[in-house]
């Protein structure tokens, strides 16, 4: 009876889960399905250019925010990963005790600075001075967005990356090192490789907060609508666009539920991220038995 | 912490339960965030039975709100447009227009520029993308690189309609959050211009902020150059890029509403209006206000 119940219990909460899931989508795809409908998807595909308020035609091409958006987050990946595989190798293989016990509160606390606080560090440091690096007018671009982000997804990235890599079996590597191999090929050739499937999950998981993440990237990046030619562009991106205009758009206007097709696009892109992870991770695992 | 916490939410609802006050729920404009913050304060002072909450977020923002019944007043940097009054009135609210203060937009460019003079004509040419070097304006070889706000703003619009004609602004226009960051950006950015309320291009002396260099406006290529530093040149009209600041209230105020307004309006409220940066309502927006007993 009781073993029933709790069988129950936690079938339940597994079907609430999909549950929520599935009711997000729906409700992202019921308010943006009348804009979908009226403007036909060519209209959002086929557009560069977003500008709904526009007094000559409104248009709703979002290829530029698409783009606007795999520019700061991959940019984002490609600045933490390097640094915070590296960073977790070292907690996790190479530092002393003390060292980790510091470093990794530490690395946690990064991860608790609220995004407007990140953000206002891109608008009066991290701008200024990509600005003065590159002799440009105004830091406020692609690449003061992405390396804000980057911050951002290191603790992430970090913290699971050291999981993974303590969890990788002693023998592993007192065979590696049996066998004549130095520290560093054991741990490159040997450890890294084992702790793989969770250094994948870290990356997609900092690659959906980096996608996820709009304050930060609405005060760094300058908001301009236009194709952002190079890193050094100001872009906007997806989120920023949905932040910046769902306060003033009229509830049930054509304008309103263009912002949800953004949504859905967006859930969709996350999404996407997370299975191609999971089917990532299901064949390493495989290849690994 | 859960102490803590309980203690902090005591002393948000105690007083509260204890002073029934009239709340007025006031949203809008961000160009007039500070200013209207700062007189209700002063009114609250006065009538401690009403507690006024002044947020910003923008015009368009504040609009949708009162259509949408969530708060007393609205507060805008433009008129409300046909579209949101035939929404507002499927709603049952009939918003009533009142202005509290003009206010000019001034152009502003980074100190080192030599430019001092601009026609309303090139600076609505610049804003459109058409001109993109300083040289095109008689200034140095240096592109142009614009500063505007984002569309939730009542200036965006009022600048898009008044200065641009009604046409696009430049897709490669950085659309900031508000006044105080286009001021930012202007001070380090030579090549930059922005559009921004007279009353951010001052510090707290009353003089330009540092880095900063207000551009005078022309209407016409042959007429002079105005300032909008010189406070006649705005209560006289001269000035080309001014505007209302107006409040909504759904149908004409009463109560504690209308006491506000009436306060807003009067010798002291418009003497907290110069202070903060704008200018006394006048000339025509003084009759409409007049028609509604104020």
């Amino acid at each position: 009876m009781k073993e029933n119940a709790l069988r129950f219990f936690f079938a339940a909460n597994g079907v609430l889960a999909i549950v929520i899931l599935l009711g997000i989508f729906s409700l992202l795809f019921t308010e943006s399905l009348p804009a979908l409908k009226e403007l036909g998807v060519g209209e959002f595909l086929f557009h560069l250019c977003w500008d709904p308020t526009s007094p000559e035609r409104a248009s709703y091409g979002i290829l530029a925010m698409v783009l606007s958006t795999f520019m700061v987050s991959f940019g984002a990946l490609a600045i933490a990963v390097p640094v915070g595989v590296a960073c977790a190798a070292f907690l996790a293989d190479v530092a002393p005790p003390q060292v980790r016990e510091f470093l990794k509160p530490v690395v946690e606390i990064l991860a608790s600075i609220p995004s407007v606080v990140v953000g206002f560090l891109g608008v009066v440091l991290v701008g200024p001075f990509i600005a003065r690096l590159f002799h440009m007018p105004s830091g406020l671009c692609a690449l003061n967005g992405a390396l804000l982000l980057a911050v951002m997804a290191l603790p992430t990235i970090v913290s699971i990356c050291e999981d993974a890599i303590v969890s990788v079996p002693q023998e592993f590597k007192s065979a590696s090192l049996a066998l004549g191999a130095t520290k560093w090929q054991t741990l490159v050739h040997v450890t890294l490789p084992s702790a793989s499937s969770g250094i994948i999950a870290a990356v997609m998981l900092g690659m959906g907060r980096a996608i996820g993440e709009t304050m930060t990237v609405l005060m760094a990046t300058g908001n301009a609508a236009a194709v952002p030619r190079s890193f050094l562009d100001p872009v906007r991106t997806m989120t920023a666009t949905i932040a910046i205009e769902m306060g003033e758009t009229v509830q049930g206007s054509l304008h309103y539920q263009s912002l949800f097709v953004i949504g859905l696009l967006l859930f969709c892109m996350t999404f996407a991220v997370n299975v191609v992870s999971d089917l990532v991770l299901e064949r390493f695992q495989r290849v690994r038995r | 912490m859960r102490r803590i916490m309980a203690i902090v939410l005591a002393g948000v609802f105690v007083p509260t339960l204890l002073f029934s006050q009239e709340l007025l729920q006031i949203r809008g404009s961000d160009t007039m965030v500070n200013l209207v913050q700062r007189l209700a304060e002063v009114y609250m002072e006065k009538n401690p039975q009403v507690a006024c909450a002044v947020s910003g977020g923008g015009s368009g923002v504040g609009i949708a709100a009162l259509i949408a019944n969530r708060v007393h007043i609205a507060n805008a940097s433009r008129e409300m447009k046909e579209k949101e009054y035939a929404a507002a009135k499927e709603n049952g609210v009939i918003p009533v227009e009142i202005a509290i203060a003009i206010d000019a937009l001034s152009i502003a460019v980074n100190s080192s520029n030599p430019i001092t003079k601009l026609t309303k004509e090139q600076i609505g040419a610049i804003f459109r993308g058409e001109i993109t070097n300083w040289s095109e304006v008689g200034g140095p070889n240096l592109p142009i690189s614009l500063y505007g706000r984002q569309p939730n703003s009542g200036t965006y619009v009022f600048f898009q309609e008044f200065v641009l004609g009604n046409k696009n602004y430049s897709p490669r226009m950085k659309q900031m959050n508000g006044n105080a960051q286009i001021v930012e950006a202007l001070r380090t950015d030579r090549g930059g211009i922005g559009y921004v309320g007279v009353g951010y291009v001052r510090d707290e002396h009353g003089q330009v902020i540092p880095g900063l260099k207000v551009v005078d406006v022309a209407k016409e290529a042959k007429s002079p150059g105005v300032s909008p530093l010189v406070t006649e040149n705005i209560t006289s009209g001269r000035y080309p890029i001014a505007r209302a600041l107006y409040q909504y209230s759904k149908g004409t105020p009463k109560g504690a509403v209308r006491s506000f307004i009436a306060f807003e309006l009067g010798p002291e409220g418009q003497k907290i209006v110069e202070e903060m940066g704008f200018y006394p309502v006048s000339g025509k927006y003084l009759e409409a206000n007049k028609k509604l007993g104020f």
